[in-house]
Parts: C-alpha cells; structure tokens; sequence
C-alpha cells in the first residue's frame, strides 16, 4: 500500500496567540511548533500500522516552508518512510490543498490520510477539497479503519450523536479522529534513521488566490468572574435567567 | 442571482442548525439584494417551514441513500449551477464540513468554514470565524465569482420572518454512491454535544462513575446534554463522544456548566466558545475560574443538588 499522509504544522496548545502590528498575519515569535495532533497521532500512525501490516510505503506532505522541516524530521523518526515538502506558505485551506493534488495525482497512493483538523484554523475542510480534486470518495471524523489489504476499507465514522460503518473501495481520502490510532513516540533507532530518510522539496505549482486575509483579532476578553454564594444557588439561577439570558 | 443554502434531512426532521443556515443565508441574500433558496432531499415533510426562516424558494431533490460525499457535492453544485447562486451556504455539521469542501471545488469558489456572522458585502464577502481554538478572531475575503461557507452552529438564533412555502422538486443528475454504510449507531432522544444549548460537564472532581447521577440530576432538571473532561473519558467512567475539548468535542452552547473540572488550556480549547460559562470547583485558584463568568467555590457534592434543586424551583415558577 502507499499511503500519503497530510502533515502540518501548528503552534502548541498552550502558546499566546498574538499577531503582526497590521493584524494581517500570525506572530510566531517564540512560539513552540509541534506536529498538528490529529495529523500525528491518528493520521500518520494509523498509516504506519497499515503499511506494518499489509507492506507498501508511507509518504507525507506538507505544505510550508523550511521551518516545517523539524516537524517532518519527527513523521519520519515515528516511521515514515519519506517526505514531501511543497515549498511555499499556503495562505488558506484552498491553497493548501491545490498544492498537495498537484503532487498527489503525480503517483497512484492507494490512500490519503489527514487529521480531521488543524488546532490553529480549526477548518476541517482540507480532506473534502483534495477529495474533490482528485474525484476520489472521502470520508471525515474516522475513528477506525480496517482493509485485509485488498483495496477494500472499512472505516467507522463520527456522526452528529452516534457513528456509522461504511465500506468502500479505495483510492480515497481519509479525514482520522480519536480512536484511529494511539501515539507513538519516536524512538532513538528511529530518530537516527530520519535524518537520512528523503526529504524531497518540491517548488509551488501557480495559484490563484480565492481568498484572502483581511484581520486577525483577539476576542474580546470576559468582564471578570462573578463569585456566587454557595449557600445561595437561588441567586446563580437568577443571574443566569436575568442577566445571563441562558435559561 | 442568489444565495444557496443546503438543509440537512435527518430522517423527515430537520434540525435547528438547518433552520439557522436558512436564516444566516436570507441576511446574507438581503445584504447582496438577491432571493434565497433552500435546498433539501428526500422525505422531508417540513421543507416548508424553511419559508418561515427566510428561504423565497425551497426545493427538494430525490436522494435517499447513505451520505456520501461525492453524492452530496453532485446534488448542491448542481442545484447551485442550475439556480444561478452566487453563495452556497452550509452548517458546520459533521456532513456539512465533510462535503463542502467538494461543493467549492465543483463551483470553483472559495470556501471559508465555520463562519459565526453575517459577511459584509464589500467588492467580495468578508467573512469572520473563531481559529485557535477560540483564541483569536479571523476575518477574510473570498473573492471569487461564487463563495461557499459553513455556519457555524448556534452562532444566531433564528427568527420566523416569513411563512411556509410550496417546496418544488429538483431534478439533478446524482452519481451512484460508494461509500456504503453497514451499520449506524445513534444514542435516541438526547442531543447531541454539538447542538446542545445547556451544558452540564464534570471531571475528575467527581471521584468516580458512581457519582455520576448528581450531574444527570442537574442535567435533566435544566434539560441540558451531560458532558466530561477528557481524564473522565480516557477512564471510561463516560463514553468518549461526551469528552469535550482539544481532543474530543468542540462545543458552543449558550449555557456550560463545569463541574470539578480544573480547566487544563485543552479543556478550555473546547469550551471557550460558549456564551457563558459557570465554573464550580472547590480550588479557589482553579484555573478554569479566569474564563468563567460565574463562579462558585465549595464542595460539587453539597452544591450540585441545591443547584438542582433551585433550578426545579424557579422552572416551577415559569
């Protein structure tokens, strides 16, 4: 199986969120950058165990510049085989998945696996344009997948209030949520062997923008809490009728 | 020219994220000066209504199978094509975000997802969403020819502003579907996490699953959906679809309460978004306490039933 995994890069959890004096671009001065969880945790391992058990090759991509490049070091050290990098900053979702069809359709990989989002712009919507792209069918918020390697897979998938099994032939995207797959953390072997493992740096295809940033801001912070009387449950009910407007 | 919206049909039903995408596109379609149109599929014996929330037209396409993607990209760009519509309008539902992806790629348009307020309408939509986990605010412009967006949900409350119109039915070229589902589970009766306006949610100070039922009690008093932190899931004293946060559900309701729960910065990635947010915790310095609006300090299991208890009081005094 080759399998091509979607890897991007975000600021940690807990970092500040600030951004440039123009508010147009985000400010990564000093900010811890880790593999985006969903894509790491799920993605790529669930990828790595399907090639440990039906044989192939997994490959990722991400789309950035040559900061992405300790985040790729680390998919490879977990156990991926190789890396594509599309050298350019992708301004959206748009773009990036424009970048990573141009290389995809240059090979026939049996399947593309991404985290269901990325922390940062929470979009959800990079694995239905590659899909759509490609013409490939898709299916988001995978929670297990199974195949006997016969090109067939079967992938439970997040619904509102429940899930659902489907079956379907492959080639086809695949957005990975919890459940997929449990983190593995690199080990010394593996980190020795990812710095000789490709890393292949592709130039941008053309783009034409379809979107572009206006501002970013920062929300409005909370006036502060309200500390209640525990003794006096009656008055958080009334705030939360009078003042709050919640119930 | 107008504004598109796509309804979901859940089994003849349709829900309040469908009536809120309705609502959202008529604002949008007002603010352009075109007409809005709903779009639903199937049994849908409500289509109607969506006239109350603004939609001038509904239509109905034939389509009863399972969701599939590609299917349902077939069905919304080609209605889009066929009624001239300059903006798709989805909700950010698990299906919603799952295709419109596709749906922007048969229009060519630029799609921005999750979007929480009504574009300006400058040379251009501007649109405005929460990114970093509700840590920041993002504006931005799609400025091709056709625009798609998700809703995000209970980002407005809908107001009935017209009536009920004749749904129409469309006739669409649909590709077979091939993603086939084998078998569905869903938990009947309860809202789901995602379209839940009250909130309960505990953790870890709760001590054990047996302890559960004071946090049901507030629930079904309030007649909220329960939800918990992730150390609560990960121990399985509550099923995963009930975790809430970086890992598990992000959530917006008008009303969380969190009950015993420290509020970790992946906690609050979840959370952040909801309208107001109540924080009972026996810690003082419980971090949790810096994003709530109301506060309470104390034992969860002396005030969790005379929380409850007050809530049957004044609900029986509505």
């Amino acid at each position: 199986m080759n399998i091509l995994v979607c890897v991007s890069k975000t600021p940690d959890t807990t970092s500040k969120i600030s951004f440039s004096g123009d508010g147009k671009e985000y400010n990564g001065d000093g900010v811890t950058f880790i593999m985006n969880p969903y894509d790491e945790w799920y993605a790529l391992v669930k990828a790595i165990e399907l090639v440990e058990q039906h044989g192939g090759n997994v490959t990722t991509i991400t789309v950035g510049d040559a900061s992405n490049d300790i985040i790729i070091r680390k998919a490879l050290a977990i156990g991926a085989n190789d890396a594509i990098r599309v050298d350019t900053k992708a301004t959206d979702s748009n773009e990036a998945a424009f970048q990573i069809v141009e290389v995809a359709k240059q090979k026939n990989y049996d399947l593309i696996l991404l985290g269901k989002e990325t922390i940062d712009y929470n979009g959800s919507v990079l694995g239905s344009l590659v899909a759509a792209q490609m013409d490939l069918p898709y299916i988001s918020y995978g929670t297990k997948l199974e195949t006997s390697g016969n090109g067939v897979y079967t992938v439970t998938r997040e619904i509102e209030g429940g899930e659902e099994v489907c079956e379907v032939a492959g080639p086809l995207v695949i957005s990975a949520a919890k459940g997929m797959a449990e983190q593995r953390i690199p080990n010394m072997k593996g980190i020795m062997m990812s710095k000789s493992k490709p890393l292949v740096v592709v130039p941008p295809a053309a783009y034409d923008s379809k979107v572009s940033v206006v501002s970013f801001e920062l929300p409005v912070q909370k006036k502060g809490v309200k500390m209640i009387d525990p003794e006096n449950m009656d008055e958080l009910v009334r705030l939360l009728h009078e003042e709050a407007k919640v119930i | 020219m107008s504004v598109l919206v796509f309804v979901e049909n859940h089994n003849g039903k349709i829900k309040k994220s469908g009536f809120e995408a309705v609502y959202f596109g008529s604002l949008l379609a007002k603010n352009m000066g075109v007409s809005c149109h709903a779009l639903t599929y199937g049994q849908n014996p409500d289509a109607g209504t969506l006239g109350k929330y603004g939609a001038n037209e509904v239509y109905v396409a034939s389509y009863n199978g399972d969701f599939d993607t590609q299917v349902y990209t077939a069905m919304v760009s080609e209605a889009a094509q066929k009624l001239g519509a300059k903006v798709v309008v989805l909700a950010h539902t698990a299906n919603g975000k799952s295709f419109a992806g596709g749906v922007a790629v048969k229009l060519n348009a630029g799609i921005i997802t999750g979007v929480n307020a009504v574009p300006v309408v400058d040379n251009g939509l501007i649109v405005q969403k929460s990114v970093f986990s509700g840590k920041a605010i993002a504006h931005y412009k799609i400025t091709t020819d056709v625009a798609v967006m998700t809703l995000a949900g209970n980002s407005m409350q809908p107001v009935v502003t017209g009536s009920d119109v004749s749904p129409q039915d469309i006739a669409l070229n649909l590709p077979a579907a091939k993603v086939k589902v084998v078998e569905r589970k869903t938990s009947e009766g309860i809202v789901p996490l995602p379209e839940a306006e009250l909130v309960v949610s505990a953790g870890r100070g709760l001590k054990g699953p047996e302890n559960w039922s004071i946090i049901e009690e507030l629930a079904k008093a309030l007649q909220a959906t329960t939800a918990c932190s992730r150390p609560v899931a990960d121990t399985g004293w509550r099923p995963h679809h009930e975790h809430v946060g970086q890992t598990g559900v992000a959530i917006k309701p008008n009303l969380y309460i969190a009950i015993g729960i420290s509020g970790a910065i992946q906690h609050l990635a979840g959370v952040n978004n909801s309208k107001t947010i109540v924080v009972i915790n026996k810690d003082p310095e419980a971090p949790f306490f810096k994003a709530a609006d109301y506060g309470v300090v104390g034992d969860l299991f002396d005030i969790v039933p005379k929380l409850t208890k007050a809530v049957e009081t004044f609900k029986a005094h509505q």
